[in-house]
């Protein structure tokens, strides 16, 4: 199968708020057994938003992401993408959809070089029933695309074992956009790493939004990476979305309060019923 | 958005001191070729031998070495697709001998050779996909698994064989003539009887699976299974698949080697164990630089060792060191190579990172 290098990107239109909608989520319910994790959640993403994904454990955002990356499907409830109604019955459906989950840097492949992990399972290869592989076109694409994304790789035949975590989550990440990758799900993408490779990482998604319009959904604990990654922030608890913020009309301070105020509540009608 | 400089730019090496270069790009082959220290202890226990002892090098010695080494490299080539998926075929030895004779039964039963042969090899592969479905579909470890096929392939074959000797095997020189049976010539002459010709299947093999390997997609399949079997899946690797395809593959190479070592010897004893020739196999494929952590192999490198071994045992007899004493050496040479390779390993990553 020949991959060719992906199309040079769109010009941003307008604030991400005002864009078309790619992903809406409505009413999804969820329940494993007496346990209902997700209690209809409303949620949706514009073209080139990084949405933000928060809440204590427990609190279903993990499951969220699970129905989106089509792992299990919802007992109830709706996902369209681009204004169609969607049923995402595998990963495969899903990515078939251009969402693309990112679950860390532990999906590379340590002993394959960095060009090999890009096109893992999408190798480009001479045609032949050997399926002989085309490994200096493989080489030329990856170098043009990390260039084209700004993730500097000084050898694209580094072994991916090689790297550094931040590194290893660049070429996640870019794998992940490299297939035409419309939505990217990514599981807390700055856990476990250092300041300086956070940095890399919040620039390459910023960087990713805004000159190729993929879409975000981004689940970290983290209120501060959050504020500086994502439009808008999204707050999960016993299993609803009570907040929805756009990240520049509050401040984490704000957020923060607003989130203690709403588990209080929370808190006092449980104990009041 | 300011460029990711992620670390410091690589020194060209052309624009460096020559010398320099060519020292840094000779230690990168070093690192990089794994199985050039194997290559360079096999040479120098050559020359040793030879030296040594000037009679190593007639001809009866080498023939003596490729016919220790043949099954052993036969079986190890197949092996390192196994291993470096991280799982382990122990059958593979037992396939090495059932095959023969299983072929030699169909042709007993009357059916032309031709056709016995492929059916064999048929049931070969067949045992490669039983060992796979084991480990994939029942989730039972591979060594368990495939240790369980090699005890019944044994007990089968001792049992339909009634532990008498599968003699002679078609194709095969008679053992009191000189004459070649006419109507299975072709077989014999080209396929097993010459002494080398065992040796130079093995070594098309390797070069086949070798590039495998290295060039094709199922080859970076197959280390993507065995270095991040979770990764590789998520990626959409269909990992099962892949996993059976390498038992299956393991197993038929060693049976169709095993059909060619029946020819050059011309009979089969039942009772001879293929645990014997699995362990060398095994031990062979380490020595060549394959981790059994898997994601990591060379068949060029189990070659290399499986040759290394038949050197080392036709070595040894010839200068008249006790056959027991092959067995320490055997174990030594693993160790130190197993050593070197983790020593190598971490300064591979040393360099490339600095």
């Amino acid at each position: 199968m020949i991959n060719d290098a992906p199309a040079p990107a769109g010009p941003p239109e307008g604030l991400p708020g005002n864009s078309e909608v790619v992903l809406e989520v409505k009413g999804v319910t969820k329940s494993f057994g007496p346990l209902t994790v997700l209690r209809g959640i409303d949620l949706n993403l514009h073209s080139g938003e990084v949405l933000g994904l928060v809440g204590d454990n427990g609190a279903g955002k993990s499951t969220l992401v699970k129905i989106l990356s089509g792992l299990f499907p919802p007992d109830d409830g709706q996902v369209s993408i681009k204004g169609r109604e969607v049923r995402l019955h595998s990963v495969q459906d899903a990515s078939s959809h251009g969402i693309e989950t990112v679950y860390q840097d532990l999906a590379l492949i340590p002993q394959l070089p960095v060009f090999s992990n890009l096109f893992l399972n999408h190798e480009i290869t001479y045609a032949g029933p050997m399926r002989l592989l085309n490994k200096r076109k493989m080489r030329e694409l990856a170098k043009r695309y990390l260039d084209d994304i700004n993730v500097y790789i000084p050898n694209v035949d580094t072994e991916a074992g090689q790297l550094s975590g931040g590194q290893r989550q660049a070429i996640a990440v870019a794998r992940a956009t490299r297939a035409d990758a419309s939505i990217l799900l990514l599981d807390e993408p700055l856990a476990a790493m250092g300041a300086r490779e956070s940095r890399l990482i919040i620039d390459l998604v910023r960087g990713l939004a805004k000159s190729r319009m993929v879409s975000m959904i981004i689940i970290d604990h983290n209120f501060a990476h959050l504020f500086e990654l994502c439009d808008r922030v999204n707050v999960m608890q016993g299993g609803r979305i009570t907040i929805n913020q756009r990240t520049q009309d509050t401040s984490l301070e704000e957020l923060t309060e607003l989130m203690v105020s709403s588990y209080r509540s929370q808190l006092q009608q449980a104990l009041d019923s | 958005m300011a460029d990711i400089v992620m670390s410091p730019a690589e020194p060209q090496s052309s624009a460096g001191l020559p010398s320099d270069g060519v020292r840094r790009y000779i230690w990168r082959f070093f690192v990089a070729q794994r199985e050039i220290t194997p290559f360079i202890i096999m040479v120098a226990l050559f020359i040793f031998f030879s030296i040594d002892s000037p009679e190593f090098v007639t001809s009866l010695s080498l023939n003596a070495a490729a016919g220790f080494a043949g099954p052993i490299a036969a079986i190890a080539v197949g092996e390192v697709l196994v291993l470096v998926l991280g799982e382990i075929d122990l059958s593979a030895g037992q396939v090495f001998l059932t095959t023969p004779w299983v072929m030699y039964w169909l042709w007993q039963l009357g059916l032309p050779v031709g056709w016995a042969i492929l059916a064999s090899l048929f049931v070969a592969a067949g045992v490669g996909m039983i060992n796979g479905m084991i480990t994939v579909l029942l989730n039972v470890p591979s060594f368990v698994a495939t240790l369980a096929t090699n005890f019944i392939l044994f007990g089968i074959v001792l049992i339909e064989s009634n532990d008498t000797e599968a003699t002679p095997i078609p194709g095969s020189l008679p053992p009191q003539t000189s004459s070649v049976v006419p109507h299975v010539g072709f077989f014999g002459q080209v396929i097993g009887v010459w002494l080398w010709s065992e040796i130079l299947w093995v070594v098309a093999i390797a070069l086949v699976i070798h590039y495998v390997l290295k060039r094709t997609r199922f080859g970076v399949r197959v280390i993507a299974t065995g270095g991040n079997l979770l990764g590789a899946a998520e990626a959409g690797v269909p990992v099962r698949r892949v996993k059976i395809w390498c038992f299956v593959l393991c197993s038929f190479l060693s049976g169709a080697v095993g059909i060619v070592d029946a020819v050059k010897y011309g009979s089969m004893d039942p009772g001879n164990a293929g645990v014997n020739y699995i362990l060398y196999a095994v031990g062979a494929c380490v020595i060549g630089g394959t981790a059994l952590t898997g994601g990591r192999g060379t068949v060029i490198g189990a070659f290399i060792g499986a040759i290394l071994i038949g050197v080392l045992e036709a070595g040894l007899t010839i200068i008249g060191v006790s056959t027991n004493d092959f067995y320490v050496y055997i174990g030594l040479i693993m160790v130190v190579a197993m050593t070197l390779n983790g020593w190598l390993d971490r300064l591979a990553a040393h360099t490339r990172t600095s």
